[in-house]
């Protein structure tokens, strides 16, 4: 057992981790853990773009950006936080743009701008180009950038980490402990401000645009240890995801005219969304989806629609909706060119000259480790602040997304709590002293090891997974009801069980060894998934991305109130509830 | 093809654990595959339901992470990028997979990358610009040509294909290889930035571009498709 003190630790070396560690770094001394090499953190594989007001190509407000994350949260987002994400998302785009963030440009040298869902002009209610972007690569882009800005400025990371647990003092944390995957020995890092930035869990469900390592540890280990999740029930099913393998492709398709059709090729978003068609919100085109394919309006009777970015097709409805432009097959290699990569290598489909076979992947976590603005992360639906502990990113839940995210929303995300939560540590950390470290800190890490080492049951951790994700996905996705959320809940508390007495490994040894680390996320996804469950099955109303077949209707005379919950010491999860701020927009109906 | 167009592979792994081997050895695994299935989704069948010590580095699946260059039939490419109707002719076949040259292996399939990133490092890889930003708050300009020019080199994900593919790295660990290159080059050609003949200075030393040999070993391995032999070729030509 290896000990270490830095002032500031950050976990997750994503977006959130490295933005926060480029400005913590600068006052004190800070250290980065990540389980993958920083550049390997999924913050990467993000495309389309970041959203800010800037308004270089049409006119455009942050307040206006504001309102459609609002409604685009179905009004669960928290309307101060939303000011704050909207307003600095300006800035901070900037900043990346200094820090040399390769943009796309105008004809006129600006960052380039292209629509995305749910992004309007508040005054006509139609598209605005709002999407800062470098291709399809927005993310790709963001994360090496501040690597790079990282490296110019000698952070200190310690790659290949993976965070198991936290130590608590009291109410107040102490350390994290780490297991280095290539040697399998724990670290114990102190410290007096500890960062969460270990982004989503999509791996809950089977299909996904997520990387096998997102598993929500973070989440998950602050959870054992009594801190709530909150509005776990809002997961984001992202409309379009490559048939069978989820990989996503970008809203920015659609952003650059391509349109979703049916099995009669009818672009059936013109019933759903008359206003705003295609480019309505992810939970409203993830819904239209499904019930197309319910209906039967599948493509040649399989569970997919077709996603057209042809010229041919793009251009019929440009023309059609009276707008000017057109569009070549040049014009698409440029935009789109991983897009187009991923359909040629995986599905041997040509973006160019064929429509792309699509259907919803589970995507984003709206809910998460509750927080504040200046990402400190709250012990209670009474908003208790736990000093030292914050939380960014996916992991966490500001709330900015409310019920439902924007696209772009999430990289912008990252980046302003990002940056305002490495601020914070670093100024807590100046006034604050190391918390003592209880004996034997590494006890309960050890433990949840030698649990599943020494577990001598029959069951594959794959198989056990794969059964979780079909639980999940078949009764808490895109659409829910009250049977079969209650059956979840009973199903993971059987995996659960299972989990703890069923599960065999073969690998015995301390080197890379990821037979026991994947054995470890199985039980962390199995704690969200049962938290996700049980938060869903309480929500009886529709909102956002929760859409109940019982409950239809949104309520917000009973559930326009944010959803805690925490693991009591027995065990079991107790729900508490937490109002919304709503400062400058009442609740109205959603319509696109 | 064999029934319902799947194929019969023998999986022939490259294996070693220090904990357990003395030296390494071929591990061989059969299995029925789609066409479609990628090598990484044998791994991890492997993985999962047949031998769970087998160790390999992945993350997104879809070749944007870099995690899962490896030596499949022969050449370097990303485990999650190659494809099994694309290795094997016909409904039967071998596919053989190893740990990336020129790297000391750690255990199965993964590889000691800290010399690699140590390369990377070496080359000022992040942006220089000491002089003030516009003074309206606002982004530097830049005319989309100039953002055009070093729009390749923008798209490599470090994944060490191409670096470890290179007859001269092979041959001298010193060089500091393709990848390192593309990422100086990333920077040299960006008409914001300020320390292009700081990074040139660096790379015209011994262990910098004149040991490529222009063998295109890098170019065929990138799976991110950059022309990495051009882009050392325009690196040389800028000194
Ligand atoms: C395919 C795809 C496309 C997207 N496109 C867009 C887009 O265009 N615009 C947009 O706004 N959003 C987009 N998103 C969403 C957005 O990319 C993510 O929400 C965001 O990148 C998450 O960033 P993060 O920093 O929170 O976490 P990540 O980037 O996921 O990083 C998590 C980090 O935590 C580390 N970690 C995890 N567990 C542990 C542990 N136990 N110990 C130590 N370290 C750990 C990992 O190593 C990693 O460094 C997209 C998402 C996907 C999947
Ligand atoms: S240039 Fe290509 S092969 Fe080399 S590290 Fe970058 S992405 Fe990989
Ligand atoms: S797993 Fe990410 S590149 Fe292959």
């Amino acid at each position: 057992m290896q000990v270490h003190q830095f002032d500031a630790v950050i976990i997750g070396a994503g977006g959130a981790g490295l933005m926060a560690a480029l400005y913590a770094s600068e006052q004190v001394n800070t250290a980065v853990i990540s389980k993958l090499y920083p550049t390997r953190s999924h913050t990467g594989a993000a495309q389309g773009g970041i959203g800010a007001a800037l308004g270089n190509l049409e006119e455009d407000h942050w307040e206006w950006h504001a309102f459609d994350t609002v409604k685009g949260g179905d009004y669960l987002a928290d309307q101060d936080a939303v000011d704050v994400l909207c307003k600095e998302a300006v800035d901070t785009v900037i900043e990346l743009e200094h820090m040399g963030l390769p943009f796309d440009r105008t004809p006129d040298g600006k960052i380039s701008q292209r629509r995305f869902g749910g992004h309007t002009n508040n005054e006509t209610g139609k598209p605005v180009r709002r999407a800062c972007h470098a291709a399809d690569r927005t993310g790709h882009m963001i994360l090496q950038t501040l690597y790079q800005q990282c490296i110019k400025n000698n952070v200190n990371f310690f790659d290949e980490f993976q965070v198991i647990d936290i130590v608590m003092n009291g109410d107040r944390p102490a350390a994290v402990i780490a297991i280095e995957i290539g040697t399998g020995e724990l670290h114990v890092f102190q410290a007096k401000a500890f960062m969460f930035a270990t982004g989503g869990w999509g791996k809950v469900w089977t299909i996904t645009s997520n990387a096998y390592t997102l598993t929500g540890d973070g989440n998950t280990v602050l959870y054992r240890r009594g801190i709530p999740m909150e509005d776990m029930e809002f997961y984001q099913f992202h409309p379009t995801g490559i048939y069978r393998l989820g990989i996503l492709i970008t809203e920015g398709v659609r952003g650059e005219g391509g349109v979703l059709l049916n099995g009669e090729g009818e672009r059936f978003m013109e019933r759903y969304a008359p206003t705003i068609k295609d480019l309505a919100s992810r939970d409203v085109v993830s819904r239209a989806i499904y019930l197309e394919l319910k209906d039967g309006r599948g493509v040649n009777g399989k569970p997919y629609v077709h996603l057209d970015v042809t010229p041919k097709t793009v251009n019929h409805y440009l023309k059609e909706a009276g707008e000017n432009r057109s569009i070549d097959a040049h014009y698409i290699e440029s935009k789109l060119p991983d897009i187009l990569d991923f359909c040629r290598t995986y599905l041997g489909v040509n973006p160019v000259s064929e429509p792309m076979p699509v259907q919803p992947t589970a995507h984003y976590a709206m809910g998460g480790i509750p927080t504040d603005v200046d990402c400190r992360v709250l012990g209670d639906a009474e908003g208790t602040v736990i000093p030292g502990l914050y939380a960014a990113g996916e992991a966490a839940c500001v709330s900015v997304h409310g019920a439902n995210r924007l696209g772009t929303n999430s990289l912008v995300d990252l980046v302003v709590f990002g940056r305002r939560g490495g601020k914070a540590m670093a100024d807590y950390c100046k006034g604050a002293e190391f918390v003592e470290l209880p004996a034997n800190p590494t006890a309960e890490a050890e433990a949840q090891l030698n649990r599943i080492r020494q577990s001598k049951g029959k069951t594959r951790v794959a198989t056990l997974r794969k059964e979780m994700q079909a639980v999940m996905s078949e009764y808490v996705g895109v659409f829910r009801e009250e049977d079969g959320m209650a059956k979840a809940v009973e199903q993971v508390r059987e995996l659960k069980e299972r989990f703890e007495n069923d599960i065999c490994i073969d690998d015995q040894g301390s080197i890379h060894n990821y037979d026991l680390l994947e054995a470890w996320c199985l039980g962390s996804l199995l704690d969200l998934a049962e938290v996700t469950a049980v938060s869903a099955l309480a929500r009886k109303e529709s909102r956002g991305a929760h859409s109940r077949e019982d409950f239809k209707a949104r309520d917000d005379v009973n559930f326009l109130q944010h959803t805690f919950a925490a693991m009591g010491p027995d065990g079991k999860i107790a729900l508490s509830y937490k109002p919304v701020v709503i400062d400058r927009y009442q609740p109205k109906e959603r319509v696109y | 093809m064999a029934t319902n167009g799947t194929v019969k592979v023998e999986l022939r792994v490259r294996r070693y654990n220090p904990e357990r081997d003395e030296k390494p050895y071929w591990g061989s695994f059969e299995m029925e595959a789609e066409p479609e299935d990628r090598v990484l989704d044998l791994l991890h069948h492997v993985q999962w339901y047949l031998d769970g010590t087998l160790a390999m580095r992945r993350s997104c699946a879809h070749g944007v992470c870099g995690s899962d260059a490896m030596r499949i039939n022969g050449q370097n490419m990303l485990a999650c990028k190659a494809l099994v109707k694309n290795l094997v002719r016909g409904g039967k076949g071998r596919i053989q997979v190893e740990p990336i040259y020129g790297m000391r292996v750690i255990k199965d399939l993964i590889v000691d990358m800290e010399p690699f990133m140590e390369h990377y490092r070496s080359v000022m890889p992040y942006f220089v610009n000491d002089e003030p930003a516009p003074e309206n708050g606002r982004e530097r300009l830049q005319s989309p040509e100039d953002r055009e020019r070093f729009d390749e080199a923008t798209k490599c994900i470090l994944c060490a294909a191409c670096t470890t593919s290179c007859p001269s790295y092979w041959a001298n660990g010193t060089y500091v290889g393709p990848a390192a290159i593309v990422q100086a080059h990333r920077f040299i050609f960006d008409s914001r930035d300020k320390a292009g003949k700081d990074r040139l200075a660096i790379l015209s030393q011994e262990n910098g571009v004149w040991r490529c040999r222009t063998i295109f070993n890098c170019t065929t391995a990138c799976p991110r498709e950059i022309p990495v032999t051009q882009l050392i070729a325009e690196v040389k030509g800028a000194m």
